[in-house]
């Protein structure tokens, strides 16, 4: 039995018990689903062995609005313990729990996974490309988040949820305060998903350095995947800084060493530099491509070029030097000393200015254009104003000496939500509805999508700007519970109804794919939003090689210039085509890696040490491996472009 | 696969090309993995808590014998990947051998330091020094572990196989990773163990 116990859970409550019995009611469902249909066979070939970075791209959305639920069950159960003084729906340590999962999983399981879903789903087709670079090392990039994802997620049903904040500073994170196996979750779920979002990056840059269609030149390389690309450099220089910051964590955590802890010479300060010194820059790597999707939108919805195209790249190479230059202004309080805050403070109010180049940029391609306001550019238009807002607060937030007075309060929590919610959450709803009929064949209600824009916008404001007032008057964040005398009440009643309008905004999104699924036309063309870049040229659905002759590229808009200007974009005879094999082994490398990531939680060092070696054997089984892919003929590539619309 | 003869066997294929833009981005960013381990070794040098200082516990004479040895290493795999390109089958195992060779010889001496190490009471719980200096070693050594096994695997290949676009490609992305673990072993000689020592 005593082997069994490390497994219970530390502070239970029903809605856990709850959680467990939907979880195993959930799963047995799938698998008698799977098995009553007989899709065990199709979900193997289609999806776990794919390496299209098509179905990548679409798995990585499915589980990054997976995780957005997850996350906002979070958010909505913290908004509601906090919508009244002194209430009693969660205690302490199940607040903190909350708000810890809630933060890793919005950051690193729903953003990042959305903006690889359109990395990967637009990137290709963008730079006319027939696969990235490393189609089997994406599969494997994929299964690696999403196995930490699970990891992460099974937490707080076996052994217990993470408790020390998403940012999980020493020596609270240590085994001194932090008893349950919570936080060896956090370190060795975010290890395996960072190691697959590492190689997200070098595949991404290799893809976009080498792999572009002829005549495309960096700087006719469309604003998405001038973003993307930006986003991976920073990828590649900051998730090395996270991975050994983690592996030193979990070798305190695991292994008695004193790199955090408060004896023995340990530093707890370094932890902190060195999570901002990852964390930082992943704000932008979120971000860059969020403004990708932006540009893209605008100025098709404007009808007109991208104003500033260089200047929004100039800026964007700016933003991702800047990021790796601002890490300490996440803890000014923490005694520095006048001279380094102060620094911090000018190197962080500076990446305001590229960022308001880029806010000009956005402005200018409105100006004087033919505004349609379809769902997608909703969204930017609203995007503009309310992140601007979170981008003064952060002004505010980077004048290190006022900073005294906002730091650790609901202040900074409305200014990231302000820049993160209208800023990345916006972009990726805004791309999932243009980008919806390119890849899944119908659009997406513009009625239901635009109430779910209303209902988000509205609930947006109510939620989050009463923070700024609250946390002004000096709400502390993190904080489970606030006395009814310090006059918090109101606001906080009026955030929890805010974040009851997003939830319903959320479940309109579900409604909405529910809906456009049964009543949308299914006869849109292969380009229904009149739009400007590449991905648009080929066909709906998008076949497995995406274009049949590799386009011939004039402009960062070549499709536009095909269209308007008799640029001629398919040139030459077809040829055949070379293709990518499937393969079963970055999906069992996944699972093996689950497994070593679930025996070193609980300390369970021979199934870990087996695991590994798996990991080792599988690579060397890879290394041996003659893997020449497949070829496929001009007649078959005849018979599918004259099935799906006729050659282009 | 289309093959470019103007090119070096190990360029000669659009993905051969990928594969090794590919791998020195990997090295970008294995250089902000050690630059890390450097930053958290300084700032954690002189905090030994009760236990010993550098200078207590680094010895020279091992230290010397791992540099020599993985500097040569460095040079007799240059002459493998210039064996190669000459199409010299035979000379390419050979020097590729006698690499491999002396990264066990290194590995092993270091495997001897960790336990001098040990023996002294600088085990990897003593303090925060202890624990930068070992996980820094330990990260480069065990770069070194997967490098005798990968390098191992690409000589049976290409005695299996001989020399082809694919293992010449797979050598010389091999080479470069050996070479890189090397320009890290200079900085670990002088910044950890000569400026501990001084």
């Amino acid at each position: 039995m005593e082997f069994f116990e490390r497994f219970a859970i530390p502070h239970p409550s029903p809605a856990i018990y709850a959680s467990m019995v939907a979880i195993a009611v959930v799963s047995i469902g799938i698998v008698v689903g799977l098995t009553y249909f007989k899709k065990w066979g199709y979900l193997w070939r289609e999806w776990l062995t794919t390496v299209d970075h098509k179905k990548i791209g679409i798995m990585y959305l499915i589980s990054a609005l997976l995780m957005l639920f997850r996350g906002g069950a979070d958010a909505i159960m913290m908004r509601a313990q906090l919508a009244t003084p002194d209430a009693k729906l969660l205690d302490a340590q199940h607040y903190n729990e909350i708000f810890t999962t809630h933060g890793v999983v919005m950051i690193m399981f729903m953003a990042m996974p959305f903006i690889f879903a359109f990395m990967n789903l637009i990137v290709p087709l963008q730079i006319g490309a027939r696969d990235v670079a490393f189609p089997r090392l994406n599969a494997l990039s994929f299964w690696l988040f999403f196995v930490g994802a699970m990891l992460f997620n099974i937490s707080f049903v076996i052994g217990g949820s993470p408790d020390a904040g998403w940012t999980s500073y020493f020596p609270l994170a240590g085994n001194d305060f932090s008893e349950s196996v919570g936080t060896n979750y956090y370190m060795l779920a975010l290890q395996i998903s960072g190691i697959g979002s590492l190689m997200t990056g070098i595949n991404m840059c290799t893809t976009i350095l080498k792999m572009r269609a002829p005549g495309m030149t960096l700087m006719k390389m469309p604003m998405f995947t001038w973003s993307a690309f930006i986003a991976n450099i920073i990828i590649v220089f900051a998730f090395p800084v996270l991975t050994i910051a983690l592996l030193m964590g979990t070798t305190d955590r695991l292994f008695g060493t004193h790199f955090f802890a408060t004896t023995n010479g340990g530093m707890d300060m370094l932890w902190a530099n060195f999570f901002w010194i990852w964390g930082h820059p992943e704000v932008y790597i979120l971000i860059l491509p969020a403004f990708g999707i932006y540009s893209e939108i605008i100025s098709t919805f404007s009808r007109r070029n991208l104003y500033g195209y260089k200047s929004m790249v100039a800026s964007m190479v700016l933003i991702s030097l800047l990021s790796f230059l601002v890490w300490t202004h996440h803890f000014f309080t923490m005694g520095q000393g006048a001279l380094t805050n102060s620094i911090f403070s000018i190197t962080t109010m500076a990446i305001a200015v590229p960022t308001g180049v880029k806010i000009f940029n956005w402005l200018f391609t409105m100006w004087k254009g033919k505004i349609r306001f379809t769902v997608p550019m909703l969204y930017s238009v609203a995007f503009i104003p309310l992140f601007t807002i979170g981008g003064v607060t952060g002004v505010m937030l980077a004048m290190s000496a006022a900073d005294y007075q906002y730091h650790n309060t609901m202040f900074l929590v409305a200014h990231f939500h302000n820049t993160i919610i209208p800023g990345v959450v916006f972009a990726m709803l805004a791309g999932l509805t243009y980008y919806w009929p390119k890849f899944f064949g119908f659009m997406l209600n513009e009625k239901i999508g635009k109430s779910t824009f209303w209902l988000l916008t509205v609930g947006f404001v109510l939620a989050f700007f009463p923070m700024y007032i609250t946390g002004l008057d000096g709400q502390a964040r993190r904080m489970y519970t606030y006395s009814e005398a310090t006059g918090f009440g109101p606001l906080n009643m009026v955030s929890f109804v805010g974040a009851a309008l997003m939830a319903i905004g959320f479940v309109t999104i579900v409604y909405n794919v529910y809906y456009s699924y049964k009543n949308s036309p299914r006869n849109i063309g292969s380009d229904p939003w009149d739009a400007r870049s590449l991905e648009w040229a080929t066909h709906t659905p998008v076949p497995e090689y995406n274009f049949a002759r590799i386009p011939q590229i004039s402009s960062s808009e070549t499709f536009w210039d095909s269209k308007k200007n008799g640029h001629q974009l398919f040139k030459g005879e077809l040829k055949e085509i070379h293709m990518p094999n499937n393969s079963g082994v970055p999906f069992i490398m996944g699972v093996i890696f689950f497994i070593a990531g679930f025996s070193f939680v609980f300390a369970l060092w021979v199934p870990a040490v087996i695991a590994l070696i798996g990991i080792l054997v599988c690579l060397a089984l890879r290394s041996f491996e003659q893997d020449h892919g497949r070829h496929i003929s001009v007649e078959e590539i005849k018979e599918t472009e004259a099935k799906i619309g006729g050659a282009k | 696969m289309k093959i470019d003869q103007s090119q070096p066997l190990e360029y000669s294929t659009d993905q051969n090309q990928l594969n090794i833009l590919g791998f020195w981005i990997f090295l970008g960013a294995e250089i902000m993995l050690f630059a890390t381990l450097f930053t958290a070794y300084f700032t954690l040098q002189g905090r030994t808590g009760s236990g010993p200082t550098p200078g207590e516990i680094f010895e020279i004479t091992p230290v010397l014998i791992e540099t020599i040895v993985l500097l040569t290493s460095s040079f007799t795999i240059g002459l493998g990947v210039h064996a190669m390109r000459l199409g010299r089958k035979n000379a390419m195992l050979t020097f590729f051998g006698i690499t491999l060779l002396l990264g066990l010889v290194f590995l092993g001496v270091e495997i001897f330091e960790f336990t001098h190490y040990y023996h002294v009471g600088a085990t990897y719980q003593t303090s925060a020094f202890t624990a930068a200096l070992l996980t820094t070693l330990g990260t480069h050594g065990a770069h070194v572990t997967l490098g005798l096994f990968w390098g191992l695997f690409i000589m049976i290949q290409v005695k299996k196989r001989g020399i082809n676009p694919a293992t010449a490609n797979k050598s010389f992305i091999f080479s470069l990773y050996w070479h890189f673990l090397d320009v890290v072993w200079i900085f670990i000689f002088s910044f950890i163990y000569l400026k501990g020592m001084m």
